[in-house]
């Protein structure tokens, strides 16, 4: 048999990619260079709107003491927010989708309440909690994570092509069968897709929830208290720790989405 | 009706209505089909040919009458595993490969790894896709992916093949090479074939026997003994005899009244 096989593009060498890459780095160097210079000097920028390049990584380099001890304490509020809130959301839809008139009957309220500004809360949060437990910051992330990852969770399970599951039940297949070998399996794409949503929300529920109380070394308090002493720089520095941290939790579950469906075809095609 | 236990499938007094007091998809349908026979439905759209194979299958219910599979009710004959079914689309799952895709069964009826690996090695020697198992579904061309889904529907050695016009999506050259295959799949194996097609040559060029459907409600038409000789090859299709029969099975079908009848369809998709 004459056979067109597509396969997966060859990975390409190195220095293709590397020239790939080469705008995005122009552009991330002319930025800083305007953020150092252009901003300051020809725009005439003041130092409490956004001090100069240099004068944050000063302040990251001086305080990096407050700032990692800051970032360590929202950063394990955030991921605690968003493993229960997205666990959660994940144990629900299952049940929604195995009991579909639970799951009708429940999802115009799922979503409408993904459009609350459950930010909203956070000062509420602390009445419950008590003001200086870390509780509360963890509530709003776990809060603000659960309604995306339970809407597309859902929605990958129950958006299973008819046949599939016609093909299941030829097997005698058991509904167990049928969420382990094909609902679950081919739910994954939409799952990971709300929780790359879900790891932003964390951190910024997280970050947000430390302007209301909780421990007051945590980094969103960093960013208060600097603002109030004009430390205008320190408070841009802590940003810029709490912007890595919210990248570096993006790539994280963006990195175990590529291991986990390294069978999908999106993933695949790209290239290893 | 045969009692004599030759009878693979048993139809008697079948009908079909869809929703309360809705459209009545089949009336009345009586077939016997013998072990060993390669039998196709054929019919213009609308006529039912798909919902006649899954009332077969137990995916849909009928309304009346009564389907017997080997000796036993439908639904028995479905938890039995008797019957492996092959769907337009391949129906594959991306995130198994080809091995494993065709194994799904097989881990269905919990065999062990090894005699899965066996009989995956003789079923990708079966429709000639050695050397593919590690590749997933979509590194496949569609023609390969459907011997891929013929494969998994055979794996478990049915006693009953149901076919939903398996090869309507692909070229005319694949449709013909994958006819050639399946008729050899088909002697090899022993197995019993109900097919529904909507081509009339390939419904002569494969079966004993072609089902005439007429449409709306889907009735049994006519049956045509196809009497060419045994095994079919590529010059079986210039034989006069073949032309004779695809004639008889044209006639039959425009006696349905099939042409007014597509024509009318078409009219009321376009109101509705």
């Amino acid at each position: 048999m004459s056979n067109s096989v597509s396969t997966s593009a060859p990975s390409r060498r190195l220095g293709e990619r590397i020239r790939e890459w080469v705008p995005a780095i122009v552009v991330f160097g002319l930025g800083l260079a305007a953020w150092q210079w252009f901003l300051p000097d020809v725009l005439g920028v003041e130092d409490f709107l956004l001090p100069r390049f240099s004068d944050v990584v000063g302040a990251l380099v001086d305080e990096h003491h407050l700032l990692l001890r800051g970032a360590w304490i929202t950063l394990k509020e955030a991921v605690g927010g968003f493993v229960l809130g997205s666990g959660a959301a994940i144990v629900v839809a299952l049940v929604l989708a195995r009991w579909r008139p639970f799951g009708n009957a429940l999802m115009p309220y799922m979503i409408a309440a993904n459009a609350i500004p459950i930010i909203a809360f956070a000062p509420i949060t602390n009445a419950w909690f008590g003001l200086l437990s870390p509780w509360s910051k963890v509530t709003i992330a776990a809060v603000l994570c659960f309604f995306p990852v339970l809407v597309n969770t859902l929605r990958g399970l129950t958006s299973v092509d008819p046949e599939s599951i016609e093909l299941m039940r030829s097997y005698a297949a058991s509904e167990r069968d049928v969420f382990r070998r094909v609902r679950i399996p081919s739910s994954l794409p939409y799952v990971f897709s709300a929780l790359k949503v879900a790891s932003v929300l964390a951190m910024i529920g997280a970050v947000v929830g430390d302007y209301f109380g909780g421990s007051l070394e945590a980094l969103g308090i960093v960013v208060l208290s600097a603002v109030n002493l004009s430390r205008y720089s320190t408070s841009w520095a802590a940003i810029l720790v709490a912007s890595i941290m919210g990248i570096a939790f993006y790539a994280t579950i963006a990195g175990i989405e590529r291991y986990t469906l390294s069978w999908h075809p999106s993933v695949a095609r790209r290239g290893s | 009706m045969s009692a004599d236990g030759s009878s693979v499938v048993s139809i008697t007094g079948l009908s079909k209505v869809f929703g309360k007091g809705g459209v009545k998809a089949l009336q009345e349908i009586d077939l016997e089909v013998e072990r060993g026979e390669f039998v196709s439905l054929i019919g213009p759209s609308g006529c039912g040919k798909s919902t006649l194979l899954r009332i077969v299958g137990d995916i849909v219910e009928p309304t009346e009458g009564d389907v017997i599979v080997n000796g036993k009710p439908a639904r028995k004959a479905r938890l039995d595993r008797d019957y492996g079914i092959v769907f337009q689309a391949p129906v594959l799952y991306d995130w198994r490969t080809v091995a494993k895709n065709i194994a799904l069964p097989l881990e269905m009826l919990g065999w062990d790894r090894a005699r899965r690996a066996e009989r995956v090695r003789d079923m990708l020697e079966l429709v000639e896709l050695t050397g593919f198992e590690k590749h997933h579904p979509w590194q496949l061309s569609g023609g390969m992916q459907q011997r891929v889904s013929i494969a998994r529907a055979l794996s478990f050695s049915p006693a009953l093949l149901l076919m939903d016009e398996p090869f309507g999506a692909l070229d005319e050259m694949t449709r013909e090479r994958l006819n050639l295959e399946l008729l050899r799949i088909w002697a090899e194996t022993g197995s019993t074939v109900i097919f529904v097609t909507h081509s009339i040559s390939e419904a002569v060029f494969l079966s004993t026997r072609v089902v005439v459907m007429s449409p709306r409600p889907g009735r049994v038409a006519g049956v045509v003994h196809v009497d060419l000789s045994q095994p079919r090859t590529a010059a079986t299709r210039e034989e006069p005899r073949f032309f004779e029969l695809v004639t008889e099975v044209r006639e039959s079908l425009h006696a349905t009244g099939a042409d007014e009848v597509e024509e009318t369809l078409a009219a009321e998709d376009e109101i509705a």
